[in-house]
């Protein structure tokens, strides 16, 4: 589905992703784990095609076709969708007219807004004021109605309080599974997180871990985040490049 | 008030903003234009240029129509008890209005409110009367019909104790009536615990020049909403409404919508003198610009102990190549009041845009979403025409590219 060769990418003047190789088949999800500042997001951001990432070489080819130059409107013409880690305020656009434009099915999704817990905030500008765990709730809402064929998750979970981690995990899990028309496995998936909290509502097929730029190891998401709590990033990656 | 001589010696007197016109190239136009019957028979094309300043042929929605054509009536219709309609020259006539006319705009301010002094220019008169609460709008309309002619106003409002009133004044061309200019003095007077909505919407030729010169004073517990929306082209326009609080707790709020093309030069704002205690204003201006001259001006004067007042001047800058300039300006007199105000001039945010691709929309649709957000932010209770003509406005505009 999804194919990334030797990609770098600049972001604030800096090359930050220094030659990823990646590729996620059809209806695959993947983990992308690593430190802050590693790069993680920068990478959803340049499949995503936002213009603070520069490709400065390589490319990403997606259902066959090179995708690195197109327009983000293009990308999401594709099938894929993001989710943020921050997304911005868009003062004086309602939530529910993005999401009435939005929408693949004339708008029924508007009437599902309650099941996001979102029905009180149609009516308000996107993100403004919203907190943490609202944004999060709006951007699957959002995306829902866009119905993604490739999601690109940036920390789903975090800043969700522990009794609605349930609602925003069967939301991303029938973000992935829960189309209708293809059934289970025709939706892919790149999630990022931090503590793998997500990986209990939703069935990851492998896991990387970026530092500084790179891609320093793969394995199963369970395995990984397991190495990875109880040796740090650091011994995590060394053990596991020995092996690789 | 001033006499008659210094009046006449105001003729010659530049306007303090705007660029300045020379009265001598416009032709006064007629005082006597064909009347309707029924604004029914108003034709197609003309139909399309007032339902785009808010006017509608759809009597049920409006408890009144005026419809003037260059410097006379051409309709009235009205029969809402409590409400009274009449041409200015008419109620004139009928009433001693001395304790209104000219009261609220001095003649002697500038060139433009002398020759409407001198011409005893005709006009709307709007009275409602004590304790009358008129539930649908009045509409007026003003047309400029002909080229290189002046259209000069004088019109009045008047909401007595306790009523409530709602106006809505579309001003347009007719077909090739270039190289116009537009006069319209209006005085306004709410009283004691009145309320007034006014919105004042403008689709002029891409070559009129306009002046509008208004004064309102409203008085305790009175209140004045007044919204202004310029969305086409216009050669100019320079306006800076005068509004006087001069009972204690009366309220205004300001609000206009401008679009600045290329090649327009638009200056506008308000003036609001807090001259009692706890009088409260709000001044809201969003602009958008794709080139021309737009300067938004707000001034605050607080003169009385309790008073609120907030004055945001907001513009976003389209393109290279216009001047934008957002003039906020507060003044007291006194220590005990409480005024702010807010002015910023950018562009639009690249990530807000990327954030509405990310979700399908193209580039264009995404700063249109945007675009229109940010001017229809401004003003609450927008008639949903309007809201139409801002989405028309911003899809021809093009915007993005
Ligand atoms: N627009 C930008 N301007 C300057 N620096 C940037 C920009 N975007 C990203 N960076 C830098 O690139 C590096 C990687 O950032 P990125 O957001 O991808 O990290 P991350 O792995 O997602 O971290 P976290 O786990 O904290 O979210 C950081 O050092 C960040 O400061
Ligand atoms: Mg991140």
């Amino acid at each position: 589905m999804l194919r990334i060769e030797d990609l770098h990418v600049e972001a604030g003047g800096r090359e930050i992703l220094k030659g990823i190789n990646l590729e996620i088949g059809d209806g695959q999800t993947s983990v992308l784990f690593g430190p802050n500042g590693s790069g993680k997001s920068t990478l959803i951001s340049a499949i995503m095609g936002l213009g603070h990432c520069k490709v400065t070489k390589g490319r990403m080819i997606y259902n066959g076709i090179d995708i690195t130059n197109l327009p983000i409107d293009e990308r999401a013409r594709l099938g894929i969708g993001m989710m943020m880690q921050r997304p911005p305020n868009i003062t004086g656009v309602k939530l529910k007219n993005l999401i009435s434009v939005v929408s693949k099915d004339n708008g029924s999704i508007l009437k599902k807004a309650g099941e996001f817990n979102m029905d009180r905030f149609m009516e308000r500008d996107i993100n403004v004021g919203f907190s943490g765990g609202e944004i999060k709730r709006s951007d699957l809402l959002q995306l829902t109605a866009q119905r993604p064929k490739f999601v690109l998750l940036d920390e789903p979970e975090s800043g969700v309080d522990i009794e609605s981690i349930g609602l925003v995990g069967k939301k991303v899990h029938d973000l992935l599974y829960g189309d209708e028309l293809c059934g289970k496995g025709c939706v892919s998936a790149l999630v990022i997180t931090h503590t793998g909290q997500i990986l209990e509502y939703i069935g990851a097929d492998r896991a990387y871990i970026l530092n500084d730029g790179r891609i320093k190891c793969s394995g199963r998401p369970m395995d990984l985040l397991k190495d990875i709590r109880e040796r740090g990033y650091k011994e995590c990656i060394q053990c596991r490049m020995v092996k690789m | 008030m001033q006499n008659g001589k210094d009046v006449k010696e105001a003729l010659n007197k530049k306007a303090a903003y705007g660029p300045d016109l020379d009265l001598d190239d416009y032709k006064v136009g007629t005082y006597t234009p064909d009347k309707m019957e029924n604004i029914d028979e108003i034709s197609d094309d003309l139909k399309k240029r007032i339902v785009n300043v808010g006017v509608t042929t759809c009597k049920s929605t409006r408890s009144g129509t005026m419809f003037f054509v260059d410097n006379g009536p051409s309709l009235i219709t009205s029969d809402t008890d409590g409400l009274e309609l009449l041409p200015m020259r008419v109620a004139a006539k009928k009433y001693d209005l001395s304790e209104y006319l000219w009261k609220a705009v001095d003649p002697g301010k500038d060139k433009y409110t002398s020759k409407t002094y001198l011409e005893d220019s005709d006009g709307y008169f709007i009275r409602v009367k004590a304790g009358k609460k008129i539930k649908m709008p009045v509409q007026t309309c003003m047309l400029l019909s002909r080229k290189k002619q002046m259209q000069n106003l004088h019109n009045i409002i008047i909401v007595e104790e306790n009523a409530s009133l709602e106006v809505i004044t579309g001003c347009t061309t007719g077909k090739h009536a270039d190289d116009t200019l537009h006069v319209g003095v209006s005085e306004t007077f709410v009283k004691e615990g009145g309320f007034l909505k006014f919105s004042m919407i403008h689709n002029w030729s891409d070559s009129t020049h306009v002046r509008p010169r208004s004064g309102c004073i409203v008085e305790k517990n009175g209140t004045i909403i007044n919204n202004y929306v310029i969305l086409n082209r216009v050669a100019s326009v320079q306006s800076y409404p005068v509004t006087k609080l001069n009972g204690e707790g009366a309220s205004m709020k300001y609000s206009s919508i401008c679009i600045g093309h290329d090649g327009s030069d638009i200056d506008t704002g308000c003036l609001v003198e807090l001259n009692a205690p706890k009088t409260s204003a709000e001044i809201v201006s969003r602009s958008i610009t794709f080139g021309g001259r737009v300067v938004a001006r707000g001034k605050l004067i607080g003169n009385a102990p309790g008073v609120k007042a907030h004055l945001e001047c907001k513009s976003l800058v389209l393109n290279d190549g216009g001047v934008t300039l957002a003039i906020p300006e507060l003044e007291s007199t006194i220590a005990d009041v409480e005024m702010t105000h807010e002015a910023a001039v950018g562009k639009i945010a690249r990530d807000q845009v990327e954030y509405l691709m990310m979700r399908g929309l193209t580039e264009d649709e995404a700063v249109g979403m945007i675009v229109r957000g940010f001017l229809e932010g401004g003003i609450s209770g927008l008639p949903d025409e309007l809201k139409k003509d801002i989405d028309d406005a911003i899809a021809k505009a093009n915007l993005g590219s």
